[in-house]
């Protein structure tokens, strides 16, 4: 089985590799305006926005205005998300007419979809009608998605500047991610998936006569992101009449999977056939996954004006990710000790995952959209062996920045760069410097605010809410596993991913309202530093190189990178993982 | 200077002061669970303790030793500055000033004590006075003893106008007397600028050294969430297997210390100390923090030919005779042209007709030969010898001499001539009357070794620019045998200036030494300016650096000391955070192996129990604190290479080190400790 992971890696990576850089160069053109628009429609399209919003397009920003316009933007977003969820019944194509969403559900929502978190606490198909997924939470999707990659640019062009107050324009930077960068790559997605039999309709849910009888559990009790199977308490149901949601699912899964989201459709996300519904249509997806994310590496090469800087991060991204990822496959392909015994042909750990897509798919899908920052599921993550499903919380933990969502994931590397570069640069007896821009006490303190915020509220929280009953009653398992689910769930939401272990009640009071918190501080506690640590950087002479200088581009410089990131994961998470999924490992081993 | 060890032990305990500890956060959170684990000791000492009480014990001595070993090592580096600072104290008596009524010697005066002198007072200092405070000479010229400051017992010359009109308060006059305008207010002079450096009283912190604090503060309070939220994770764990006790404080508390940067936290402000010291005892002084980690930045240093690259002055090789003269007699009229010429010039043209030509030294006086000295409008030396006139000079001075004496001046010497200022050497021509003898080759002579230490610093990625007055014909030649990257000449104080800013303005940050006053601009421009102790106050006040030796070569070595010191503080950074990884394979199973015996899988190193594993990791965490000190003060030792050369050595040094040392070095006191029957 592990051939079969393998060669789907290799692929992957191969067919990564040979079109990112196109992509990376085309951004990296959009962005510095030397592109101009691809077809005739969008320029002008553009043009009338500015001039509708009254958005001088040549107005140099500094970054606290560039931070106010993007808090200013992200603060409509989640009013506009928040008003059309409450506002639904009274909305249009509304065709199942679900009553307005409750308040501390659409709060929750908002602030997920607002951050790039996209984790869901509601089922779709039971709960928000087309008009909410489309109107809100997918425009969310693509505003949220160009407002990481705006962070990324005002960063690098901090790098870049020399000795300027200006970051860029943050309404020109977002309009054009959406317009000629999202847009174009999820209408391409978004078709191909319809060809593969991913749905894009307003029809009413369809009722169908089932060819066999059969008990379903309730889609009521939603858990996070895909959850039902695990809750025995679900009340079951005999259904004679199966009804089929319907929906405009292929434009909404395409900017799921292009912007990191990871928020589907459907409420068992990329395990329903309707969003992912081939094995081919998935292998696309996964590539859509890390599409944008490479690309971006090739960007950041392309604007600095060494390309050499670009690869070299995108090499330590890989290195962390690809043992990760094949790891995770090993783990899954390996006999369950609790499935020995059973007159079962397959002893793998075939259990919580599609068929449709298999061991190997489910492990490649949970590892990829949870080093992306993504969050997106198509298996059951809860029933991943321990070590396997410690994999892609690990990867998580490591900050979101082996690839993590587009744009923040990328900047998030430059901020470890930023820390790694100091220690380097120390121990080579200079004021350590990166891209010709020393860095002194006011960035290193933004460094170290963006990468300390995130671990510390994720242990905080987790202590929190393993002694807190009512949060507790939101867990389905005691013991480590349960401890798993909980640091599972804040490790998510803070480093705005999303995805969800499952086993967890996520429309719980507790992970609602906390975990909205969370999606908060996790997101805008790591941009504002970043942004701050930009206008720093930007205001800093460059240095001349000499052979005195570090270079950041070598093996030598990448392994560093990579020492720093695993350490920092690990130190960070390390007494938590022990508790939790290790401590399952050896309870899982010991009792066979 | 000798440190004794009674003053350093009591300063490292009275350093236990909270109020002194909290500016290392680090080290503070350390001591404030040093207090913890002691109330804990004595709470199980008269109730039910949450754990034994000699294991409690154990432990908060443990701790109490991590905060000492980092007070000692602060009081380590300070105790060095103490001395001297103590030796410098003595010389700032206070001392009666002669403050004159106004700057003029027949002025009356009234003496005051020195510490009541102000700004722009003038005082009168006579031979055998100490100067009462820093000042200017308007007046006057004198010996002046400055051991005192700079540690050279020979007397220097201060003057009025010129170069030479600095001096520093506590120095003696030997001879004669001067007029001296005060500069500095009391407190704010020199020596006590110098007195306080060296006690580290009012060191300032350098940018690194902030940068590398809050990198340090941030790491030690993800440390120390990570092992306060390890309660409440281990009462839910034992709430779900309701089985062992709940994680004890003290066990949570080593953990914490163990994983906090406490190696370099405890040696962060010795190392600091120490760097600076080490520039001291090079005789250099520190006017700011900034310059001595701006020294390790430096990529392009300005150095002065003369001093610096040369010996100080130049040497006659060769003699060269025109055409149709004997060498014999060029040489005769050389040696008598320079007999009585003091100038170390005229001392080797003597010394090479005496070694080579095998002419002995005579008396002017017996062969009735008057000295024509070197005077500014001819520009020329020589001597008279009844109607011999004999002239040395420059070529253009020599050729203007003869053509009034209607001699002409011969193709084949201006053949000559040309051919050793290609070799940059200086020509010196000997005439006799309207006639040119020949040429006397003058040499610089490039140090010894100093070309092996520019392809070093080359290396390092440091480029050399030579500054010289010389013309660039000789300049490019000195330059070719010095190996430095590339020279200015002729240069003059403002070119200087403007070079340093066009480097900057590319990104370069310089370093130059400067003693005049026309050098102060430059200085002030440059990132790292070393001024001579012997130049001008001006000099000294536009430079950030001092060097008491007045050496102009000591730049390298302010580098050395400057990259040397970011590079102490990086490594043991680099040790201090890999150091974790063996740590948490000691501590976790230790600390959880009652609620999950299974998490005895990650006891790889086997350790003897839980108990032995937690001490043998808090004691390794105190050992290497004192085991790093003398690395810590004496700064690592490096060779000189290059950034990617260097980051190699010092991660597989340092990394790599880290990584491994504390597997080894705890299981070894868990071994000892299991051996001894402690645990």
């Amino acid at each position: 089985m592990t051939h079969n992971a393998t060669l789907q890696i290799i692929f992957l990576f191969l067919i990564l590799i040979l079109i990112a850089p196109p992509i990376g160069y085309y951004i990296a053109g959009i962005y510095q305006g030397t592109i101009r628009p691809i077809n005739r429609f969008l320029g002008p399209l553009e043009q009338i926005l500015y001039r509708v919003c009254g958005i001088d397009p040549h107005r140099e920003m500094d970054w606290k205005q560039y931070l106010s316009a993007m808090l200013l933007l992200n603060a409509l977003g989640f009013l506009v998300t928040y008003a059309i969820q409450r506002l639904q019944a009274t909305l249009p194509f509304n065709p199942q007419s679900f009553s307005e969403v409750p308040p501390l559900i659409a709060f929750n929502t908002a602030t997920s979809f607002v951050t790039n978190t996209n984790w869901q606490a509601y089922a779709g198909e039971k709960t928000l009608s087309y008009f909410t997924q489309a109107g809100a939470l997918t425009v969310q999707q693509f505003i949220s998605a160009a407002t990481g990659m705006s962070l990324l640019m005002a960063l690098i062009r901090g790098l870049i500047a020399e000795q300027k107050e200006h970051l860029g324009n943050f309404w020109v930077d977002t309009l054009r991610g959406i317009l000629y960068v999202l847009l174009p790559l999820s209408c391409v997605l978004a078709l191909f998936l319809v060809s593969q039999g991913t749905i894009q309709n307003t029809l009413p849910y369809q009722s169908i006569q089932p060819l066999q009888s059969f008990t379903a559990p309730s889609l009521s009790k939603p858990q996070g992101r895909a959850s039902a199977h695990h809750n025995s308490e679900a009340p079951l149901s005999s259904a004679q009449v199966q009804q089929l949601p319907m929906g405009p699912v292929a434009s909404q899964v395409a900017i799921k999977i292009l912007g990191s989201n990871g928020g589907g459709f459907f409420n068992t996300n990329a395990a329903h056939p309707f969003e992912n519904p081939s094995p081919l249509a998935c292998f696309v997806q996964l590539i859509g996954l890390l599409l944008i994310p490479v690309a971006l590496c090739i960007t950041f090469g392309s604007l600095v004006g060494d390309k050499r800087q670009g690869w070299a991060i995108l090499i330590t991204m890989l290195l962390l990710t690809l043992p990760l990822v094949y790891g995770t496959c090993i783990l899954e392909n390996q006999t369950n000790p609790l499935l020995e015994g059973l007159p079962l042909i397959e002893t793998a750990n075939i259990e919580g995952k599609e068929t449709r897509f298999g061991i190997t798919q489910s492990a490649i899908w949970a590892t990829f959209t949870t080093a992306t920052s993504n969050g997106s599921v198509n298996a059951m993550l809860d029933a991943f062996m321990p070590l396997g499903g410690m994999i892609p919380l690990w990867l998580m933990q490591l900050g979101e920045v082996t690839f993590g969502g587009v744009g923040s994931g990328l900047s998030g590397m430059l901020v470890m760069v930023i820390i790694a570069v100091f220690i380097a640069g120390l121990m080579v007896g200079r004021t350590p410097e990166y891209l010709g821009k020393k860095i002194e006490p006011h960035d290193l303190k933004m460094a170290c605010l963006a990468v300390l915020i995130p671990p510390l509220l994720i242990v905080l929280v987790t202590a929190i809410a393993v002694l807190n009953p009512l949060a507790l009653s939101a867990s389905n398992a005691s013991g480590p596993h349960g401890f798993t689910q909980v640091l599972y769930a804040f490790t998510s939401m803070v480093y705005n991913n999303g995805s969800a272990f499952s086993g967890l009640q996520a429309d719980n009071h507790f992970y609602t309202v906390v975990g909205s918190i969370c999606m908060l501080i996790g997101r805008y506690g790591v941009a504002i530093p970043t942004l701050a640590m930009a206008g720093s950087l930007a205001r800093k002479k460059k240095i001349a190189t000499s052979a005195g200088t570090l270079l950041t581009h070598t093996p030598l410089f990448i392994g560093l990178l990579i020492a720093i990131v695993l350490l920092l994961g690990a130190l960070s998470f390390f007494p938590a993982l022990s508790l939790g999924p290790i401590a399952e490992h050896f309870l899982l081993w010991e009792k066979t | 200077m000798t440190i004794k060890l009674l003053p350093i032990v009591q300063q490292t305990l009275y350093k236990l002061n909270p109020m002194h500890q909290r500016h290392n956060p680090v080290i503070f959170c350390v001591y404030v669970g040093s207090c913890v684990t002691t109330l804990l000791y004595i709470q199980a000492l008269f109730g039910p303790g949450e754990a034994p009480p000699n294991f409690i014990l154990a432990i908060t001595v443990t701790l109490w030793f991590t905060v000492l070993f980092s007070n000692f090592a602060e009081s380590m580096a300070e105790g060095r500055g103490k001395a001297q600072a103590q030796a410098l104290r003595q010389t700032r008596q206070q001392t009666p000033a002669k403050v004159l009524k106004s700057p003029d010697k027949q002025s009356t005066y009234t003496i005051i004590p020195s510490t009541d002198l102000r700004q722009n007072d003038c005082v009168l200092v006579e031979a055998g006075d100490f100067i009462p405070s820093d000042g200017e000479v308007i007046q006057g010229i004198a010996t002046v003893n400055e051991s005192a400051i700079t540690g050279e017992s020979a007397p220097v010359i201060r003057e009025s106008g010129g170069d030479r009109t600095a001096v520093t308060g506590g120095t003696q006059i030997l001879s004669d007397w001067l007029i001296i305008r005060i500069t500095a207010n009391p407190g704010e002079t020199f020596l006590d600028h110098m007195i306080a450096l060296v006690e580290g009283a009012k060191r300032q912190k350098t940018p690194n050294e902030i940068a590398l604090a809050i990198l340090l503060a941030a790491m030690t309070l993800i440390f120390l969430c990570v092992c306060v939220t390890l309660l409440p994770f281990s009462l839910y764990s034992l709430l779900q297997q309701s089985k062992g006790p709940v994680i004890s404080i003290t066990v949570i508390v080593a953990l914490f210390v163990c994983l906090a940067p406490t190696t370099i936290g405890g040696l962060l402000s010795a190392i600091g100390i120490a760097g600076m010291d080490r520039l001291i005892q090079a005789n250099v002084i520190a006017l700011s923090g900034h310059a001595v980690e701006a020294a390790g930045d430096v990529d392009i240093l300005l150095l002065d030919k003369t001093g610096t690259i040369t010996m100080g002055n130049r040497q006659a090789i060769e003699l060269v005779p025109a055409e149709g003269v004997p060498v014999t007699d060029l040489a005769d009229a050389a040696q008598l042209a320079s007999l009585a010429d003091q100038t170390p010039e005229g001392h080797s043209i003597v010394v090479l007709t005496k070694e080579k030509y095998g002419l002995r030294g005579r008396e002017l006086s017996k062969i009735n030969a008057t000295f024509i000295p070197f005077a500014a409008e001819t520009r020329m030396s020589g001597a008279n010898i009844g109607k011999r006139q004999i002239r040395k000079g420059a070529v253009d001075a020599i050729t203007t001499h003869i053509t009034q004496l209607g001699g002409v001046f011969p193709d084949s010497v201006q053949k000559q001539v040309d051919h050793i200022a290609r070799q940059g050497g200086t020509p010196l021509i000997v005439s006799e009357g309207n006639r040119v003898l020949g040429v006397v080759h003058l040499k610089d002579i490039v140090k010894g070794g100093i070309r092996e230490r520019f392809a070093q610093l080359r290396k390092m990625g440091i480029k050399t620019i030579m500054i010289t007055g010389d013309n660039p014909l000789t300049a490019a030649a000195i330059a070719a045998e010095a190996g430095v990257d590339d020279f200015l000449a002729p240069a003059n104080p403002e070119q200087k200036l403007t070079l340093i800013r066009q480097l900057q303005s590319e990104g370069h940050l310089v370093a130059m030494t400067g003693d005049g006053t026309n050098d102060a601009p430059a200085l002030a421009q440059a990132d790292v300016a070393v001024a001579m102790n012997s130049g001008t106050q001006a000099a000294k006040e536009a430079g950030n650096l001092l060097d008491l030796d007045s050496n102009p070569t000591k730049l390298i070595e302010i580098v050395d000391i400057g990259k040397q010191l970011l590079m102490t503080r990086g490594t043991l950074t680099t040790f201090s955070l890999t150091n974790d990884v063996a740590k948490y394979f000691t501590i976790l199973p230790a600390a959880f192996s009652s609620t999950y015996p299974v998490l005895d899988s990650l006891n790889i190193m086997q350790l003897h129990s839980p108990q032995s594993a937690l001490l043998s990791a808090v004691i390794f965490n105190a050992v290497s604190i004192i085991a790093l000190i003398p690395l810590a003060l004496h700064g690592i030792r490096y060779k000189h290479a290059s950034a990617s050369t260097l980051l190699r050595m010092h991660l597989c040094i340092y990394g790599l080190g880290g990584l491994i040392v504390p597997f080894i070095g705890i299981k070894a006191i868990d071994m000892l400790m299991a051996w001894l029957k402690i645990v």
